[in-house]
């Protein structure tokens, strides 16, 4: 049974913006659910509606088995991360991540053990004695997140909480985010517009755009069979390449093929497997990021991405011919934007 | 002769020693190539940037540009372009106002004709023309990173600074505009010294890497030289994603091993250069070095995330962490075991650091 239910929900604001348009979906318990989308998507619209932040203009909110929809936040049992820290500036660092095992009366002794434990998976062991002001951004942001950690609400509601560290913290945090929500099991939504975040992070992802919900699905079913162009282009990095141009019955059909599915072959070299299609082109653009290179191809029918090893031989300028593998292709309705089976 | 030459620059913000943001800084930009300085929050990076443009004094060192003396040219004199992480538009002006503001100023006086010509072809390169007539205050965040640029490109300066331009941009906008200003750098040929804390950033836009910690520079190399090769742990904690692995090992006879005895490479084929003769010492292995199967020691996944081309493991190895990555179809779930392979030839060896990484 679902343990958390959006049902035809919906927010307009006064000045009459559509944020949501009504949206469906359900989250098991224990699930990690990511809102996946730009800026303006409507994910953080729709985690404020859960938290009880904002009211939704139509539509129920379904948690614990309870309708919580119009519910003030306090009668919810919902454990919140936002992007923008906000801690007690007077408590220490220790006191701070004990706050909301204070209020829910554990014992002193137990406590400081919850708080031991959890500053030592977060690295903030040596600061547990220091006041908020004294601690860089990044270190603040994650004793925002222990305090929301140390306690088991009936779900977790997370904005962009690692929006403000670097980029070399932010895997660690993911990690330990994942490992703490696995040993907790706590319901977890969580609100990004990074997609490889989303795809490290969730159970399920949901893919918003314009207030309405592209795709719900695993990481690997919305990268491998995305429903829509959208999802093909903003999952990955880069997206899926697109090519125009076959017709097939009624309708204009766009193919999506992942950069990593894109084969490079010299120009003139020999032929791939019977039947594969190919383009020629150039090499224009040589993109190294460690673990491989992206290689950015100007073709007759437009500049394809492939993803190839980091030791590769084609370099930049190079005439090269692209192959496809026809099971990795995706056909698309090119009016319409999905998915074609 | 190069671009730009910095040598010994320092400078401090206040008498206390720990007040250094830049102890000592030296490298140099050829005249045609992009240079990426590299470096998490505080490392100097912005203070670096603002020195060079002459916004702040260095309390020691030189600065040349063009192979002229530049230490205490006034900004203006220096002809160099500034392009900030937060577009700073006069949000009323349209975009062309915005784009002609710069060759107005005193001491430039452009004929007419010719600020046309430079806004069209900034505005060409960039892909802004439709929007030339619109009020900055209506673009959105990559459309305003754009125009911020162009008005840098219209004065045609002897030097880009860029200051993490893509940091405050969504993720995949940042992704595009990573490449259409690679693209455009290219194409331009011109020298430029990117400011980024986006080791992806710095890997495929820069020709050659400064990895900075502390106001210090810890390398300087080609993106594959600092990938590959790096100087120490620190330089190559920087780099790479998933991070590098990083295990304390000693030498037991023919192996080197870890704390728990787990061996994991043959002395015979790992490169000790960095170690001399040491028993001790840090070994570093890339995730994509290390093989799930072939090795001695079991390991347990304990968290497979799927990365789109490919699978990262985190596994319970030797006492402690470790990453790989396996091919998108690798079977692994939570309490799959394996028994990892460091491929020798990757595998790197530092002394053992005296102050131990910090945990987390």
């Amino acid at each position: 049974m679902a343990f958390l239910e959006l049902a035809a929900l919906a927010k307009t604001y006064p000045d009459g913006t559509r944020a949501v348009k009504g949206i469906d979906f359900a989250a098991a318990q224990g699930e990690f659910v990511v809102l996946l989308g730009p800026s303006g998507c409507g994910k953080t619209t729709t985690l404020r509606m859960v938290a009880g932040l904002e009211l939704p203009s139509a539509g129920t909110i379904r948690l614990a088995g309870a309708d919580v929809t119009a519910l003030p936040p306090s009668a919810r049992d919902v454990g919140f991360v936002f992007q923008f820290y906000a801690l007690y500036p007077h408590l220490t660092v220790a006191e701070n991540i004990a706050f909301p095992l204070a209020c829910a009366r554990m014992p002193k002794h137990a406590r400081d053990v919850a708080v031991a434990n959890i500053a030592r998976r977060l690295g903030l062991t040596g600061l547990l004695q220091k006041k908020p002001r004294e601690l860089s951004g990044g270190d603040q942001q994650r004793v925002a997140l222990g305090r929301a950690m140390v306690r088991r609400p009936a779900i977790w509601l997370m904005d962009e909480p690692l929006g403000t560290l670097d980029a070399d913290r932010r895997l660690a945090m993911c990690e330990f985010l994942r490992e703490q929500q696995l040993a907790a099991r706590v319901t977890t939504l969580y609100v990004t517009h990074d997609q490889e975040e989303a795809m490290r992070l969730a159970d399920r992802i949901v893919v918003m755009k314009d207030g309405m919900i592209e795709q719900v699905g695993t990481p690997l079913e919305v990268y491998d069979e995305p429903a829509t162009l959208f999802v093909a282009h903003f999952v990955g990095s880069p997206g899926m390449n697109f090519l125009e141009g076959e017709r097939v019955g009624a309708g204009a059909v766009t193919l999506g093929v992942r950069p990593e599915s894109v084969r490079v072959a010299a120009e003139e070299g020999p032929a791939g497997d019977g039947g594969t299609p190919a383009l020629k082109g150039e090499v224009v653009l040589d993109e190294y990021s460690g673990i491989a290179r992206c290689l950015h191809v100007r073709t007759d029918a437009g500049t394809l991405v492939a993803r190839v090893a980091a030791d590769a031989p084609t370099r930049l300028g190079a005439r090269v011919r692209l192959e496809f593998d026809p099971a990795r292709l995706r056909r698309f309705d090119r009016a319409s934007g999905r998915r074609l089976s | 002769m190069s671009a730009l030459r910095v040598r010994g620059i320092v400078k401090r913000f206040g008498a206390h020693p720990a007040n250094v943001a830049l102890a000592g800084v030296d490298f140099d930009v050829g005249e045609r190539e992009r240079v990426v300085v590299l470096g998490p929050t505080g490392a100097g990076k912005t203070t670096l940037l603002r020195t060079i443009a002459g916004l702040e004094t260095p309390d020691a060192g030189t600065l040349e540009l063009g192979g002229v003396d530049a230490t205490a040219l006034a900004p203006s004199a220096r002809d160099v372009a500034l392009v900030f992480q937060n577009f700073s538009l006069y949000p009323h002006w349209s975009v062309r106002g915005n784009l002609e503001f710069p060759l107005r100023a005193p001491g430039r006086a452009l004929a007419p004709a010719e600020v046309r010509e430079r806004v069209q072809w900034a505005a060409a390169l960039l892909r802004i023309e439709k929007l030339l007539d619109r009020p900055a205050k209506h673009l959105s965040g990559g459309e305003m990173q754009r125009v911020a640029l162009g008005r840098a490109l219209v004065r045609r300066p002897k030097l880009f600074l860029m200051d993490e331009p893509l940091t405050n941009l969504d993720a995949k906008l940042r992704e595009a505009l990573r490449v259409e200003l690679l693209r455009l750098f290219q194409e331009l040929q011109v020298p430029v010294v990117w400011v980024t804390h986006d080791q992806a950033e710095a890997l495929s836009m820069g020709e050659r890497v400064v990895v900075l910690a502390a106001g210090r520079v810890l390398q300087v190399g080609t993106p594959r030289e600092v990938y590959l090769s790096p100087a120490s742990p620190a330089v190559a904690r920087q780099l790479g994603q998933p991070p590098i692995n990083l295990l304390a090992v000693e030498r037991r006879g023919d192996h080197w091993c870890a704390g728990d005895g787990a061996c994991l490479v043959r002395v015979a084929e790992v490169d000790a250069s960095r170690v001399g003769d040491a028993t001790r010492a840090r070994l570093g292995i890339r995730p994509e070095h290390v093989a799930p199967h072939g090795g001695e020691t079991q390991a347990e996944v304990a968290v497979v995330e799927d990365a789109g081309p490919h699978r990262v493991l985190l596994l319970h190895f030797a006492g402690g962490a470790l990453h790989v990555v396996v091919p998108r179809d690798f079977e692994a779930a939570p309490g799959t075991k394996l028994a990892p392979r460091f491929d020798p030839r990757h595998a790197l060896l530092w002394p053992e650091e005296l102050s131990p990484p910090r945990e987390g």
